[in-house]
């Protein structure tokens, strides 16, 4: 792609989004890149600066800042902006990437779900979208239900699927079985895994599914086997995200990881949090399918360069 | 000895895996989301020359493997071992025959291989990427028949087959991609 090709086709891609959510009524917000607090997730590293003696993070997704604005009674919002994580470089990575987050109030996981499939299928209208549940998926390719499956039990899918040694906690293991085996199995159309280990609820309410299990209310999109978009049955109570936060840190402690701050203004925002689903999603991600589609980069496996004026290592 | 984390492998990189030396030949970055972070890494086992995939945690380290490549003359083989020269310090190595290996039908005296040396001894031989030998055995040259594009087998004086144009004699010198083992050329 040339430099022109380029810049235009993120224009138009911007473009697109942004007259998507006119037609729905949901509003553009501008919010800080910089805030005071991140976020205490194991596998999130923050990049911080300091401004005179105060550190300010970087945000690794603006949903602190938007969920505050719901909670003020912004209605409907959408932000597209640059999120920032420690580390992350590879081909499906960068430090600094692109991101989509909206919130739609009152909508539950299977509207917030069409949603995401009406803005994808402005931009590759001949995708096909499933729904899976995480665990009927996850059973099908390794035999094993995954929300009652003791660690001792990952392990050993680990090991006999992929040769994987390492000592995780349950969450890893569940991570590496799904970007392992499930992920290449999920096929090159989209497919929306819905209903996650409770391990993994993040900032998703929870749930029981169909067999009785405790699920996170929460679904990952994936296209050829990618992942494109993460959504929330958004958690609106200030005590048990305190909780989390809390478990958190005790987690990065015994790991020696920096403890992380807990933002009080966002968590005292969510008791005053409409009830909503929101969702993010990678836009550098969705563009390269998009520029995949239209033939202007060669189908040799996402490379997120392509899409990038100036990827990490051109800085 | 050293070691290598996760985030400082790169393509070429020797590291120890399951007691063997290896050369990492591609390392990816595999992570969701939110979740635990991984690479996925493409090994070649230098001792055996077979390729190994394996995903490790991220922050997980590697021992540094002490290899290293060199480039050292051949000089000649006592039938067990081949022995090879450092140009320079005159420091003599032998290569057993499972380190020469297939470059056994590419190794002419005094041309410049790489060897690959670990803990100090020969691990494995890589002639040069295009040598010169002279053909041992062939059928006899069709005369004047440069045009046809016809093949014909020849055995080289270091074993090695390789197919050449029809017109070519025993005793001619022809030049070979040691790499895909084709001819390239007649050398005069």
């Amino acid at each position: 792609m040339d430099i022109k090709t380029q810049i235009q086709q993120r224009e138009d891609f911007y473009k697109k989004i942004r007259e998507y959510f006119l037609q729905q009524a949901v509003v553009e917000v501008d919010v800080p890149v910089l805030g005071r607090y991140g976020p205490t997730d194991l596998h999130l590293a923050s990049m911080s600066v300091l401004s005179g003696s105060t550190r300010y993070y970087l945000q690794t997704s603006p949903e602190f800042f938007m969920k505050r604005l719901l909670a003020e009674g912004s209605g409907d919002i959408f932000a597209i902006c640059k999120a920032f994580r420690e580390a992350e470089t590879g081909s499906r990575h960068n430090p600094e990437f692109s991101m989509l987050e909206w919130y739609r109030c009152g909508f539950d996981l299977p509207r917030l779900m069409a949603d995401v499939r009406s803005l994808v299928q402005c931009f590759l209208p001949g995708l096909a979208f499933e729904t899976r549940s995480y665990a009927e998926v996850f059973e099908s390719r390794l035999g094993l239900n995954p929300h009652p499956a003791t660690d001792s039990e990952l392990a050993e899918l680990a090991l006999k699927n992929t040769g994987f040694r390492g000592e995780l906690d349950k969450a890893g293991y569940l991570d590496l079985l799904m970007s392992e085996c499930i992920e290449p199995d999920l096929g090159n159309q989209a497919c929306f895994l819905l209903d996650f280990p409770v391990c993994q609820a993040a900032m998703a309410k929870i749930g029981q599914d169909g067999s009785g299990h405790q699920v996170a209310r929460r679904f990952e999109l994936y296209i050829d086997g990618m992942e494109i978009a993460n959504g929330y049955l958004e958690l609106a109570s200030a005590e048990e995200q305190r909780q989390r936060f809390e478990a958190d840190n005790l987690a990065r402690k015994a790991r020696k990881l920096e403890k992380m701050p807990i933002d009080e203004n966002f968590l005292q925002a969510l008791n005053q949090m409409p009830d909503c689903s929101g969702v993010a999603l990678g836009l550098d991600r969705l563009l390269w399918l998009l520029c995949r589609d239209r033939g202007l980069v060669e189908d040799t496996g996402i490379n997120l360069e392509k899409v990038l004026l100036f990827p990490w290592h051109r800085l | 000895m050293a070691s290598y984390s996760t985030n400082e492998f790169r393509g070429g990189l020797k590291v120890m895996l399951d007691g063997d030396p290896c050369s990492i030949v591609e390392n990816e970055f595999v992570k969701p989301g939110k979740g635990q972070a991984f690479s996925r890494v493409r090994l070649k086992n230098l001792k055996t020359g077979r390729t190994w995939d394996r995903t490790f945690k991220s922050g997980e380290s590697l021992e540094a493997a002490d290899v290293m490549d060199t480039d050292m003359q051949y000089l000649y083989s006592d039938g067990e071992y081949w022995h090879f020269m450092h140009p320079e310090t005159f420091d003599q190595k032998q290569a057993d025959q499972a380190a020469v290996a297939d470059a056994i039908q590419w190794l002419k005296e005094q041309d410049i291989c790489v060897v690959t040396l670990y803990n100090d001894q020969p691990l494995s031989v890589t002639p040069p990427n295009h040598v010169e030998l002279e053909i041992a055995e062939t059928d006899p040259g069709v005369r004047g028949d440069t045009a046809t594009g016809g093949t014909k087998p020849a055995k080289l004086v270091t074993g090695a087959v390789v197919k050449v144009p029809l017109f070519l004699e025993e005793g001619e010198v022809v030049k070979v991609d040691t790499r895909t083992g084709e001819y390239i050329g007649r050398v005069r």
